[in-house]
């Protein structure tokens, strides 16, 4: 039997289950790895070395080098291990956060100023007001 | 004499806020007026200083990765450093465990039949240390310390499934058992931490619902054991994919006495903020009568 899903139907959102968790493993370890310093010079002395060092797809690497936070989410990833390549970038989950929803760092931030994303329009997929162009299908 | 319990405190636990008092930004005007929420807490907890606080919290892949994840860890250690969450570790001080107490707990709720990991080495993260800094304030340089032993009870709220509201709560009746069972005379204040509504990933990240947070907050001083039975789909449609961390305040809020048939608990603090990053900060005190 399928694992149970009654959140499929809430927009613009992702649950980190067992599914998505397999999926994203390796992908998840290998941001583990960027807690130790070391490793951190490593990934940026050459990403793309670093990353071959791990059974991660090609689409999971491409979706690293291109901080693709939205995409690296499709391929199992979850935020709080993404949050480690933030870091190692120097980037606060802010702008991890906005990155992912199409606005730009400083119009994210205003709206989080002016009381955050209104949950009207937001609750499910098919009243979904905050879509994002080119989302059509999701 | 027996340990008792003697407060719950609720609050939101958002990264930000420990970087902006670890660089000093409380007095900016995008923080002033959350720092100014918790000052009525701070002094409330120099008057009524317990000897232990079991801190409920949850990792965010520091501690534990994918390669364990147990759904309810109880801290039997001595002693927890501080995690590198990929910023080098806070500028806060070591949290010094209670041993004896947490061993304790951890064999009366297993004994109830709550099938608890327990953690003898582990670092603790922002999850537990920033309720900790803004209800104690930064610690001085001369007597560089937390005011009390804490226990770290971490629950998985990051990968599914995570625990029901109504097994949190259930555990948590647990646990007051279990500290009232305790043969030393102890104060201690079980602390509840994440929330409140917020959602750090996908193009709906940035959600915030004002009027969940408070009927939520309204529920969990009146009827706790009614918003326990809240499904999680809920929290993570009205209160956003990480809004789901709110089901650990069910754990605190069922160790009070009015749980167990006893009196209800006086309000001693109640706050609300938006935002702290992207996330809505939820603050409140209850106090045994």
């Amino acid at each position: 039997m399928p694992l149970d899903k009654p959140y499929r139907d809430i927009p613009g959102t992702t649950i980190f289950d067992a599914d998505q968790s397999r999926l994203g493993y390796w992908l998840n370890q290998f941001c583990m790895s960027l807690m130790s310093a070391a490793n951190r010079t490593r990934f940026k002395t050459d990403e793309r070395a670093y990353l071959d060092e791990w059974p991660m797809s090609e689409a999971q690497k491409q979706a690293v080098l291109d901080r693709d936070l939205n995409r690296c989410i499709a391929l199992g990833g979850n935020i709080y291990f993404l949050a480690k390549i933030g870091a190692t970038d120097g980037r606060s989950f802010q702008q991890m956060a906005g990155s992912m929803t199409g606005m730009s760092e400083e119009a994210y931030r205003d709206m989080m100023v002016r009381g955050g994303r209104a949950i009207e329009g937001n609750r499910y997929l098919s009243d979904w007001q905050d879509r994002p162009p080119g989302k059509e299908t999701e | 004499m027996m340990a008792r319990i003697t407060a719950s405190v609720f609050t939101s636990h958002v990264p930000a806020i420990g970087a902006a008092m670890d660089l000093g930004k409380t007095r900016e005007p995008y923080w002033q007026p959350l720092f100014a929420g918790y000052e009525p807490g701070r002094a409330w907890l120099r008057e009524r200083r317990p000897d232990v606080v079991f801190l409920i919290y949850n990792d965010h892949a520091n501690a534990f990765s994918l390669d364990l994840i147990p759904t309810f860890a109880i801290g039997t250690a001595a002693r927890y450093e501080i995690a590198d969450e990929g910023w080098g570790p806070r500028p806060v001080p070591a949290v010094q465990g209670h041993p004896e107490l947490a061993a304790h707990i951890a064999q009366s709720v297993i004994q109830e039949d709550f099938d608890l990991t327990l953690v003898n080495r582990m670092s603790v993260d922002h999850g537990l240390t920033v309720p900790l800094s803004l209800m104690c304030g930064q610690p001085p340089a001369d007597d560089f310390r937390w005011p009390f032993a804490v226990i770290p009870f971490a629950v998985n709220v990051v990968q599914y499934p995570v625990p029901s509201g109504r097994r949190c709560f259930a555990l948590g009746q647990a646990i007051r058992r279990a500290v009232e069972s305790f043969g030393q005379d102890l104060d201690v204040q079980v602390w509840g931490t994440g929330g409140m509504s917020h959602q750090l990933q996908g193009p709906r990240a940035g959600l915030i619902n004002r009027a969940w947070d408070n009927a939520f907050l309204d529920r969990l001083i009146a009827d706790p054991a009614g918003l326990a039975q809240v499904p999680h789909v809920e929290y993570v449609r009205e209160a956003g994919s990480e809004g789901i961390e709110l089901v650990m305040w069910l754990i605190a809020r069922a160790a009070m006495a009015d749980v167990a048939g006893g009196a209800a608990p006086r309000v001693a603090q109640r706050f609300y903020h938006v935002p702290a990053s992207n996330t809505a900060v939820g603050h409140l005190i209850l106090e045994e009568t």
